[in-house]
């Protein structure tokens, strides 16, 4: 373990802690940093871009790993709306919950959430990969592009409603699918998809066998006037 | 009416004020097809607009500029409020954001080379950022839209300023659509979709509601970008007074907004004719929440929608904007609509000058198209000369007017130099009905 730096935002501005994280070259020595006392601040590690760890702990608030490239981020406690919005590549763990809209529009990376997350967790989702060990909130995954979402428990309304490509892997019950969301049938690939996953979040106590995949019907891709209602 | 075979005088065939020929075509379209008409552009009603208004030379009481001796400025700063690199502009029109995906590559590079040669900024929309258009746009605006697609931190870097659109005149409240003729591979690429598809852009953004997260998102995106670029807001004209001073409150730079008259990629005609306020009746209250605020000139207001001349341009600066942005004006001046066109028009039922069906990418002017052969048309390098002709010409005009009002800059004009010519632009834009000292809601009628 390298020597860890460290940065006090209860001291430090979380401009200059941004200044020192985002002046870091790509071949950077200084690569493992600790934030103290978020205490629940915004916008905190946000637009990362270097292949450094980062422990934040404590509590943080919205927007938290916002645009995250290459870095891996992990939230020593429950993070606010927006946790990894955007994420580009890299990792961010939050080890607490996740407030909404968790990954929304992430466009690559990992992203873990060991407690539940609320709403719209993945919501546009085009290409992140986001695994919760516990349960998402209502329209979950709504509009999901391209990318997985395993929920290792229970979704809530209108799972994946109007969705493009983005396939959700639920182990639990889903309180209901939202339009054009159906079940899909889970082939090898999918469960070796599902199993690497699983194995990267550092969560293999869980049995690929037990979840189901939903993914688009594909019926809504083209406007026509019988699906009307489904809009 | 009567019948032929009656004797005597005949009542004409009358067509009916409310049931008119549109009407009747368009309950029959509706009726075979079960499906809304969707088009490009802005609202086609006639609607009060700057043509509403006249400015007043000077004379005895008003003292003039020397039309080709003395000067008047037009330079612009925008976003001087909370960024540390705010931008300069030559001349107080911008182009507006429009599509990749909507508009060509070619098409985007000629706004580029345009506004480039001009000394003014052009804006990405709703499809993310090509190379075309950095490549070609010194200044270049990068929106950050409710679908974000394409959106990353290295183009958020490599912009000149961003633009959190939450709405646009012609379809406040409405999200996007672009449909499968225009989902080639290069755009269904960019926005991360399946080739082919009917596409629908969300209408709120995916990750925060209301004014209070849109203050966390402005600092969010702050502090991506290092406090450097002016963070820019732009809304659709419906509740002008509380939408820009929602706006100054979260923390923007500059606020954009977007008339009814405004152009649009594709949307519901229904929407563009029946939703948001023309910009004439938006300009001033907007003007008025920047004032209450103490922000007026410190959050700069750029105005939007059915902009055409340097006359618009400089009744929109008298009204208390900062600078305007051109959509369609410039799409024209690329040559959208030219008649030189027109026989194919006619193959596409229509004329030029009415052709509004962009998203279906059949543009015979290749600019609302991603259909190589038809892309081609556009010489880019062409397409810029003429864009930047207009603007200088939109400029010339604005000064002809400015010195005439004997004003040394086009900021210094002021609704003092207008007058109105009708009572509804009177009360909209709080300008005297001309030849009085009076508009609608003041007192002493
Ligand atoms: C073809 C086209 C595409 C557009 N795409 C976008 C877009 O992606 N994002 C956006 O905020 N506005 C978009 N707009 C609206 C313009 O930014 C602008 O608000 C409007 O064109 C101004 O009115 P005008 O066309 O009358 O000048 C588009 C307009 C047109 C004509």
């Amino acid at each position: 373990m390298p020597h860890s730096e460290t940065v006090d935002l209860a001291s430090v501005p979380l401009r200059e802690l941004h200044e020192q994280l985002h002046g870091l070259p790509a071949d950077t020595h200084r690569t493992s940093w600790q934030i103290l006392n978020p205490r629940g601040r915004h916008a905190v590690a946000v637009g990362l871009d270097a292949p450094i760890r980062v422990r934040v702990r404590g509590h943080v608030g919205y927007y938290a790993a916002g645009m995250n490239q290459k870095a891996i981020v992990t939230i020593e406690g429950n993070a606010g709306p927006g946790v990894a919005e955007n994420m580009m590549s890299g990792e961010v763990r939050v080890l607490g919950n996740a407030s909404m809209a968790a990954g929304a529009t992430g466009r690559g990376g990992l992203l873990v959430v060991r407690g539940d997350a609320g709403a719209r967790c993945g919501i546009s989702m085009k290409g992140i990969d986001i695994v919760v060990r516990g349960s998402v909130g209502h329209m979950s995954a709504f509009m999901g592009q391209t990318g997985n979402l395993v929920v290792c428990g229970d979704a809530g309304e209108a799972l994946g409603d109007s969705l493009y490509e983005a396939r959700l892997f639920v182990r639990g019950a889903v309180k209901s699918l939202g339009a054009d969301c159906e079940r899909k049938e889970m082939n090898e690939a999918d469960r070796a998809t599902l199993a690497a996953l699983l194995l990267r979040a550092e969560l293999s106590e869980f049995d690929v066998r037990d979840f189901a995949l939903y993914g688009s019907a594909r019926s809504l891709y083209h406007f026509h006037v019988d699906n009307v209602s489904s809009y | 009416m009567t019948a032929p075979s009656k004797p005597g005088p005949q009542t004409l065939p009358r067509q009916s004020a409310t049931f008119d020929r549109h009407t009747i075509a368009e309950i029959n379209r509706a009726a075979a097809t079960g499906i809304y008409d969707i088009r490009g552009g802005g609202a086609k009603r006639k609607l009060p607009h700057f043509d509403d208004l006249l400015f007043l030379g000077a004379s005895i009481s008003r003292y003039p500029l020397e039309g080709y001796r003395e000067r008047c400025d037009t330079k612009v700063t925008l976003g001087g409020r909370l960024a540390k690199k705010p931008i300069e502009l030559k001349i107080p029109v911008t182009i507006a954001g429009m599509s990749f995906g909507a508009l060509s590559g070619q098409a985007k590079e000629a706004l580029g080379r345009g506004a480039t040669l001009a000394g003014t900024s052009t804006t990405t929309g709703d499809g993310g950022m090509t190379e075309e258009e950095r490549g070609h746009s010194a200044t270049l605006i990068y929106q950050y839209l409710p679908s974000r697609y394409g959106m990353n931190p290295n183009d958020l870097r490599r912009a000149d300023a961003i633009e959190i659109v939450i709405g646009q005149g012609a379809k406040p409240g409405g999200g996007g659509m672009l449909l499968g003729q225009k989902i080639s591979e290069r755009v269904a690429k960019m926005r991360d979709l399946p080739e082919g598809i009917d596409q629908r852009s969300a209408c709120r953004h995916p990750d925060w509601t209301g004014p209070d997260d849109l203050e966390i998102k402005i600092e969010e995106l702050r502090e991506i970008t290092g406090w450097q670029k002016p963070i820019f807001v732009k809304v659709g004209a419906s509740r002008p007074y509380y939408d820009i001073a929602l706006a100054v409150k979260a923390g923007a730079d500059v606020v954009v907004l977007d008339g009814m008259q405004g152009g649009t990629a594709a949307t519901q005609d229904v929407f563009i004719e029946n939703v948001g306020l023309p910009i004439l009746a938006a300009i001033r209250p907007a003007v008025q929440a920047l004032q209450d605020l103490g922000m007026h000139r410190k959050v700069q207001l750029i105005v939007s929608g059915g902009i055409r001349s340097g006359a618009d341009m400089a009744k929109a600066l008298a009204m208390g904007a900062d600078a305007v942005a051109i959509g369609t004006a410039a799409l024209i001046a690329l040559g959208d609509n030219n008649p030189a066109w027109e026989e194919e028009y006619q193959k596409l039922g229509t004329t030029s000058g009415a052709y509004d069906d962009w998203h279906e990418g059949r543009d015979p002017a290749g600019i609302t198209t991603q259909d190589p052969a038809l892309a081609a048309r556009l010489d880019p390098i062409v397409g810029g000369r003429r864009l930047a002709n207009f603007l200088s010409v939109m400029t010339l005009e604005a000064q002809a007017i400015a010195r005439a009002c004997g004003k040394s800059h086009l900021h210094n004009l002021e609704p003092e130099d207008l007058v109105a010519l009708t009572m509804e632009a009177a009360a909209m834009a709080r300008i005297p009905l001309a030849g009085t000292d009076w508009y609608p809601g003041k007192a002493g009628f």
